[in-house]
């Protein structure tokens, strides 16, 4: 696999935008909905534009150019999109319309808009970009489906750029039947205290995180992906286990040449026990950290953990904001993640530095 | 790298026909599956026409294994998936590395707007167990446990081109050797969301649509599910059936002109056809049929026709489009389409463009308006073009 990450671009819920400090000063939110840090957009979409534009729209798009402009790439081979819920916004306008006027016909904005690809769409409008264009809306392997076809694109072709990304947005109707179903914590947290808690629920997060990948070698390269994984509903542990260890055989590693092992823990007992588990089996003596604090909980989140893999092989040091061990075992050379929604979509994604 | 994929098995619902049989009959006897609306709970009853399955929520249930409770567009997807992979004979092998790759384009958004009419008012109110379907991811997931399948479970949504991206995506994962069989192609019911936002758009036909007719007014939106099983070479070999066909070529490309609408000089679909016939190592004159994407809609007809003409003028091949037989499936036309033109290699079958009286004035080619058999047919064209200025387009070949 040759996919070398020239930039990565992050819109979240603390300050990842605009330059700043690499995760320098954490955000605290006291709530169980953890929401973006929005950017001034003016210098980045026309602002005619982002008045039509919903927040993840706008939050993704900005992301997508910013992305693309470090890299100084002006119009890349494909565009590829992973988003579980979609234009959540949209979607819950157009419907809320349709039922409070029995029907009749409404503005048709919001139904446009409402698409799982309007995202990839509207950054190919933007820049001209006439390739490939797909949209991956598998739940919590979205943005992992996204990357195995980025990989694939980059191994069908001689010299390739891929636009990849991920990007979830929670809304009012969301974080209300979400906290209904019972994925939040009850009662205002502090996302800096999450994994203290030791209670049931999560928070809610979201989120757009891009990156421009390439299978050119250049000294600008950032990162290299060298695997992505996911597996559906695993039986057991051992499962689980087994899962993980083809994974790395496949990759020729074994646990202990990973320098960070990053990890999905939400705060809720019952969907963390597994990583404690693993990391007295599998995973034993393999420095981590988790980032879900920052971000809160949302099925793309592995863009985010992803963006912060990225950097921290660009900067060869762990931020303090992670939270877990943290000590890198050498050098940032080798970084695993290892996430799962929900117990649904378990997934794993290798990054090294090149 | 695996270098050719073969159509191995398919499976197909749609509103003429909750099988293969049921529908084959159909498009040779030219009967539409357009009526009024009888299933689908809406003010629009008697106003708009639309191709609904004929069954119920409760047969459909049946049929499916789902509980009545679920979403439609989950039961639609089982039917014709469980189809696909009986008449692909792949359930009778060991060890396969089978995958789900299925596209739709609003997940169970039938169920989110019945949980809708008490949220809005109250976000304490509305039954939670219909929020359950929302996710289009979680259609795929569902079916993929009921069929057993825990490899590469994938959704895929691009609007009117997904199913057509889930067959290249399943075709690709063949071909890196990350599968060895994937059922690929796509589902959508017919509901409320998609009926009022096609009409707030005013492009759907209040009669029955007449795909690249001069005269044509819209599209009539259909439902339904349709798949292909595609196999490697050595799966292939080992079934005791030939396969229908090879897939031969697709390509993926983006029109990048407007968020709804195609370029009047149809760039994206014409570099979608011209990638899929240079990935098959093809020339236009060896294209026997195209499946037309023909919505019926001014803006597809006269866009799609001028790529058809950029490419094929001045010796074109036969052409239709069958949605004036199942209405404008979404997510799964490309997916159904598929299925009809593996056929239309496997068995020489050209569809008719049906209720196509006077063809538009600004081309030279006029769709076929009888069904026929060409034994001689080699190589189909299958369109799907969408919002978001999506367009692919899939070739399948004779073995």
């Amino acid at each position: 696999m040759q996919v070398y990450i020239r930039s990565a671009a992050a819109i979240s819920p603390q300050k990842t935008f605009d330059g700043a400090t690499f995760l320098g000063d954490p955000i605290e939110h006291n709530s169980t909905r953890l929401i973006c840090v929005e950017p001034g957009y003016d210098t980045i979409i026309a602002p005619k534009l982002i008045r039509r534009m919903s927040r993840i729209i706008r939050m993704s798009v900005a992301s997508a150019l910013t992305c693309l402009k470090d890299a100084d790439v002006a119009s890349p081979n494909a565009i590829i999109t992973g988003t579980a819920y979609g234009c959540l916004e949209d979607t819950g306008i157009f419907l809320g319309n349709m039922i409070r006027h029995q029907e009749e016909p409404v503005a048709p904005v919001a139904f446009v808009q409402s698409t799982h690809n309007t995202i990839g769409a509207q950054i190919a409008l933007l820049i001209g970009c006439h390739g490939y264009n797909n949209t991956f809306v598998s739940g919590g392997a979205s943005f992992e489906n996204a990357l195995t076809d980025a990989a694939m694109l980059l191994a069908e072709n001689d010299k390739g750029t891929v636009l990849v990304g991920a990007m979830d947005e929670i809304t009012d109707m969301s974080y209300a039947v979400l906290s209904r179903m019972g994925l939040y914590k009850r009662g205002a947290v502090s996302n800096l205290n999450l994994f203290d808690s030791n209670s049931k629920g999560t928070v809610g997060g979201e989120g757009a995180a891009f990156f421009l990948a390439t299978n050119t070698p250049s000294a600008n390269n950032i990162a290299r992906i060298d695997g992505v994984k996911t597996f559906y509903k695993p039986a057991n542990t051992t499962e689980i286990e087994q899962q993980i260890a083809s994974f790395l055989t496949e990759h020729n590693i074994t646990a202990n040449d990973i320098d960070l092992l990053i990890t999905g823990n939400n705060g809720d007992v019952k969907n963390d026990e597994i990583y404690t588990e693993l990391q007295h089996s599998i995973f034993i003596g393999v420095p981590s950290a988790k980032y879900k604090h920052l971000c809160g909980e949302y099925p793309t989140s592995t863009g985010f953990a992803l963006w912060i893999a990225v950097n921290i092989i660009k900067t060869n040091s762990v931020p303090a904001a992670l939270q877990g061990s943290r000590t890198l075992r050498n050098k940032a050379d080798k970084l695993l993640i290892y996430n799962h929604y929900q117990n649904n979509f378990h997934s794993l994604i290798l990054v090294s530095a090149c | 790298m695996n270098t050719v994929v073969f159509v191995a098995g398919v499976g197909v619902i749609s509103a003429i026909g909750n099988n293969l049989p049921e529908c084959i009959g159909a498009l040779e006897k030219g009967e539409t599956g357009i009526t009024d609306i009888n299933y689908l709970p809406t003010n629009h009853r008697g106003s708009l026409p639309v191709g609904e399955v004929k069954l119920s929520n409760t047969e459909l249930a049946a049929l499916s294994g789902f509980s009545p409770a679920a979403s439609r567009t989950a039961m639609l997807s089982m039917v014709a998936a469980v189809e696909a992979l009986h008449n692909s004979g792949i359930g009778k092998l060991q060890g396969l590395r089978t995958g789900f790759v299925s596209a739709n384009t609003a997940g169970g958004i039938d169920k989110t707007e019945d949980f809708c009419i008490d949220f809005i008012n109250d976000h304490n109110k509305g039954k939670l167990r219909d929020m359950l379907y929302h996710e289009c991811g979680t259609i795929t997931a569902m079916v993929a446990e009921k069929l057993g399948i825990k490899n590469h479970i994938v959704t895929i949504s691009t609007a009117c081109s997904s199913s057509a991206n889930a067959i290249m995506y399943a075709a690709r994962l063949i071909k890196h050797n990350m599968a060895d069989a994937v059922i690929a192609g796509g589902t959508d019911a017919l509901t409320r969301f998609s009926l009022n936002g096609f009409n707030t758009l005013m492009v759907l036909d209040e009669q029955y649509c007449k795909p690249f007719d001069e005269h044509r007014n819209g599209l009539n939106l259909g439902e339904g599910a349709g798949y292909v099983v595609l196999v490697s070479e050595r799966v292939a070999s080992m079934l005791s059936n030939d396969p229908y066909c090879t897939l031969s070529g697709y390509n993926n490309a983006n029109d990048a002109y407007h968020q709804t609408s195609t370029s009047p000089e149809g760039n994206g679909p014409f570099w979608a056809m011209t990638g899929a016939l240079k990935m098959a190592n093809l020339q236009p004159e060896d294209i026997d049929y195209i499946n037309l994407h023909g919505t019926g809609t001014q803006n597809n007809d006269s866009s799609e026709g001028a790529a058809i003409e950029k490419l094929f003028d001045p010796a074109y091949p036969k052409m239709s489009s069958t949605k004036a037989f199942t209405g404008h499936t979404l997510g799964a036309s490309a997916g159904i389409e598929a299925v009809f033109s593996a056929l239309s290699v496997q068995r020489g079958f050209v569809y008719p463009n049906i209720r196509l009286h006077t063809p538009m004035a600004e081309f030279s080619f006029v769709p076929e308006t009888e069904f026929s058999k060409r034994p001689d047919l080699r190589h189909v064209l299958s369109n799907s073009f969408g919002f978001g200025g999506n367009c692919s387009s899939l070739v399948f070949s004779k073995v």
